[in-house]
């Protein structure tokens, strides 16, 4: 199987990640839950992969790193815990359902939500974020990369503005931790909101959230802690006061064996294998009569992303063609991004989404230009 | 049950905070280990940092080094 669906999950990781959650599989105790050599084993795996976390978003404080199950997880804590009835927040139509669909909630309770509007292109506009803002904004909340088009959003401009307007500044990293540099200082996010199962190379189930010293979220949940057992309340100190219950150990333990890969490897290394593998695809296939490419290929900073449709075919039939056809694992459909799939134009036809990891190799994407020429020709 | 001495315990707000503290402690070679909190000190759960008395001078230093935050410091039966 030729697997091209790396913004969905990375399929392939690294072996080191594997044998680190087999390791901790059979050793690994509950962290922070005693002071046996198997929790404490737990807590020190666990703590060590904040260090690296904080090390790899240019962090101030490791007890800034929250775990969560994944970006959704953080996403919700952020937006659910930061703003209140009457505040005012900025988003772009190039959201997740994971940023959307709690804005949403929170506009029900009273929040006003703007969402500022793309090009056909997927692009927004630093300027119209700016000119959203008003007297009572309390945030903008915003992707660094879209999971549909791949184009890549300058959270460093976005961090400026939002500083210079004293707002909260959070970031949506599903598609872009691991594989962009991000320095929370220098880009001024205020809390940044990660998977660690895409380019992190993690296990699925790991994510989490950096906060900024001196923030406090409200937490989403609260319950055991290993702390403070006779207090009627959530610890308000970091990292517990946004980590009630079992962390997911094992994930972890994954995840920091994933970072240790990444400091190793370097991820603009990645990066430049990424995008040359995503590059070498959209010029293969952009020119390919029938066949729509979405997205700015204009900018060099872009995710390893190319999503396309073939004429006026339904994006499921052609994904599963490629797979059935070619071997090629491609996502197709709604891609959980509506707002973006309405600026496109493509809410009824979906779209099939090609995704890169460095594992991925010039011959597969040789495979899959040949398979897309194919298909279209049968258009 | 071994018999109990006089040590040095540390007592932190989050578990975080223990682990950086043996992390530190161990990468200078500060001497000590994590215990469970005694009943003494806080009923209930968590964990500390136990030394002995005569290592609270280098064990401030570390803590300060690092930036670790102490809920409380005291000298009991462990």
């Amino acid at each position: 199987m030729i697997y091209m669906d790396n913004a969905a999950t990375t399929m392939h990781k690294p072996q080191c990640v594997i044998d680190a959650v087999v390791r901790a599989m059979s050793s690994m105790g509950n962290a922070g839950r005693g002071a046996n050599d198997a929790s404490l084993s737990a807590s020190r795996i666990i703590y060590d992969t904040r260090e690296r976390l904080c090390r790899l978003f240019g962090g101030t404080s490791p007890k800034q790193v929250v775990f969560t199950n994944n970006s959704t997880e953080s996403l919700n804590i952020a937006v659910r815990g930061l703003l209140k009835p009457g505040d005012h927040v900025v988003t772009t139509m190039l959201e997740h359902n994971s940023v959307l669909r709690p804005l949403y909630e929170m506009e029900k309770n009273g929040v006003r939500l703007t969402v500022v509007k793309s090009d056909e292109k997927g692009r927004v506009r630093i300027s119209d974020m700016e000119d959203a803002l008003c007297d009572d904004t309390k945030m903008i909340v915003c992707t660094n990369g879209s999971n549909l088009t791949g184009n890549y959003v300058d959270i460093e401009s976005v961090g400026k503005i939002a500083k210079a307007h004293g707002v909260l500044f959070v970031v949506d990293a599903s598609q872009t931790a691991g594989v962009f540099p991000i320095d929370v200082e220098r880009m001024n996010i205020d809390v940044l909101c990660f998977t660690g199962h895409k380019g992190l190379l993690g296990p699925q189930g790991t994510g989490g959230l950096y906060v900024r010293e001196g923030i406090a979220i409200r937490p989403l949940k609260s319950g055991g802690t290993g702390v403070q057992t006779y207090s009627k309340s959530q610890p308000a100190e970091m990292p517990t006061a946004l980590e009630a219950g079992t962390l997911n150990g094992h994930g972890i333990a994954g995840l920091h064996a994933a970072l240790g890969y990444l400091e190793e490897t370097g991820i603009d290394a990645i990066r430049k294998q990424e995008q040359a593998l995503m590059r070498k695809f959209y010029e293969g296939v952009k020119d390919i009569s029938g066949v729509t490419v979405y997205g700015d290929f204009e900018s060099e900073d872009r995710c390893a992303i190319v999503t396309l449709n073939i004429g006026e075919y339904d994006s499921g039939e052609v994904s599963d063609a490629l797979l059935t056809d070619y071997g090629i694992s491609t996502r197709s459909g709604g891609h959980c991004a509506p707002l973006m799939h309405e600026a496109l134009g493509t809410v009824e036809q979906g779209a099939v989404r090609f995704s890169f990891s460095h594992y991925n190799t010039e011959e597969e994407v040789e495979t899959a230009i040949r398979a897309v020429r194919e298909l279209a020709q049968e258009e | 049950m071994k018999k109990k001495e006089l040590k040095l315990v540390v007592t932190f707000h989050t578990t975080a905070d223990a682990m950086a503290m043996e992390k530190a402690c161990k990468e200078r070679e500060v001497p000590g280990r994590i215990i469970p909190v005694p009943r003494a000190i806080s009923a209930g759960c968590g964990l500390a940092w136990c030394a002995a008395l005569s290592d609270r001078e280098g064990i401030v230093s570390v803590m300060r080094a690092v930036g670790i935050e102490e809920e409380e410091i005291h000298e009991c039966m462990v």
